[in-house]
């Protein structure tokens, strides 16, 4: 068990693993998410209540489910740099908030475009769509925080306090249809039971959530190995590497 | 698990539940404030205050809305099949709202204890189908049921 984790910890193992890794992910990634957006856009049915505004959910609920995942993600990291002080974890989850923020941003502004036909508003102040604008607030709150310490190390520790302070927001989240009455309806889809949608519709969506989870990773991958880089630039082996590719070029 | 590594473990799952517990607490004391909306048996229980905004949601009664033809003057009924509270509404409705539809109306109670809409949302519930299945569904619905009052309601709008 240990040994993979410090194997996983290191760097350079983890600088030559994803290296190819990452062709795999951006390629799939893309494939999974033309051909969900295409087949749920053009070649899915309407709805029988909303039309053609509920494909609007193609995007709105990869975006969100990715917002939650991606802030879950970095919580794990944030313990585990903050227990074992594995500084690739701090490097992932610093590398993955901008991306996390993003899709929180993508979730509140297509269901802000989806409220307005089927709501009759763009916002409300219920707990589904609050809980969801302090999420990004929270985002915000961790990359800013990052960035205002002097030493890197200070703000390193000080994100992942606020990630793992900010992980009780992720119940408050998923629950929050259920806890109180809110304008946003509950989950149409539940790991126990059977999905309040036909295949027709909901398979296309399940195609864009792998789709953002691959785009997720392969962007994550991607920065983790840039701070890598950044973060040891007269490592021998980096120093190796750039010796290569000039050699190669 | 070395002893330090332990002790930081601790430390961030004491930080971490004591954090949960004050977020919690916070939740429970604005539990009121929390929700949304006042349901009708709320309202008619007296919990919602009279002649203040507020709003209210419920299920579009079956056969309660009444159009006025020269205005847009609208009445109905929003119902949580326990109590129900009429509304009166002048104004242009959202495209999912009809009978029963869930809503939510901001509005403020009158001393006949009417609400007095300044706003009307419609509330989508977590089903989605293509309109053949919804079709099938009524007309399945239609052979089965011998009509009685309230039984087609389409099986989904107690969920509110």
């Amino acid at each position: 068990m240990w040994p993979i984790i410090h194997k996983l910890g290191s760097p350079k193992w983890f600088y030559t693993m994803s290296g190819r890794w990452l062709p795999f992910l951006w390629g799939i990634g893309a494939i999974l998410i033309t051909i969900g957006s295409l087949w749920g856009l053009a070649f899915a049915p309407a709805d029988y209540q909303q039309g053609d505004s509920f494909r609007i959910l193609y995007v709105h609920v990869p975006a969100a489910i990715l917002a939650q995942s991606c802030f879950a993600m970095m919580a794990l990291c944030s313990v585990i740099f903050l227990v074992w002080r594995i500084k690739l974890a701090d490097m992932a989850a610093g590398a993955a908030a901008p991306f996390g923020a993003a899709m929180t941003f993508s979730a509140l502004f297509s269901g802000a475009i989806w409220g307005v036909p089927t709501w009759g508003t763009w916002w409300v102040w219920d707990a589904r769509l609050t809980s969801m604008l302090l999420l990004l607030f929270i985002y915000l709150g961790i990359m800013a925080l990052r960035g205002a310490f002097a030493s890197r190390d200070g703000g390193a520790r000080a994100a992942a306090i606020l990630t793992l302070v900010g992980v009780i927001n992720l119940p408050i989240i998923k629950y929050s249809v259920v806890w109180w009455n809110t304008l946003h309806q509950g989950a149409t889809f539940s790991l126990t039971e059977k999905p309040a949608m036909p295949a027709s519709m909901w398979l296309p969506l399940l195609l864009m959530v792998i789709g953002f989870y691959l785009i997720f990773a392969a962007v994550t991958v991607a920065r983790t190995r840039n701070e890598i880089i950044r973060r040891q630039p007269s490592a021998r082996w980096v120093r190796a590497l750039a010796q290569g590719e000039r050699n190669g070029l | 698990m070395k002893a330090h590594r332990r002790q930081r473990l601790i430390i961030i799952l004491v930080l971490v539940a004591l954090a949960g517990v004050a977020i919690g607490l916070t939740l429970y004391s604005l539990r009121a404030n929390m929700n949304l909306f006042y349901s009708p048996t709320q309202i008619s229980a007296g919990e919602a205050p009279p002649g203040r905004s507020l709003r209210a949601g419920g299920v579009v009664r079956d056969d309660s809305v009444q159009r006025d033809q020269q205005t847009l003057d609208v009445t109905f009924t929003v119902t949580d099949f326990e109590e129900d509270v009429p509304v009166h509404y002048r104004g242009i409705l959202p495209d999912l709202f009809r009978e029963g539809q869930g809503v939510v109306i901001v509005g403020t109670l009158n001393e006949r204890g009417w609400l007095e809409a300044s706003e009307v949302l419609a509330k989508h519930d977590e089903n989605y189908m293509p309109p053949e299945v919804d079709g099938a569904l009524k007309a399945a619905e239609a052979r089965k049921s011998i009509p009685s009052s309230g039984a087609v309601t389409g099986g989904n709008d107690e969920r509110i």
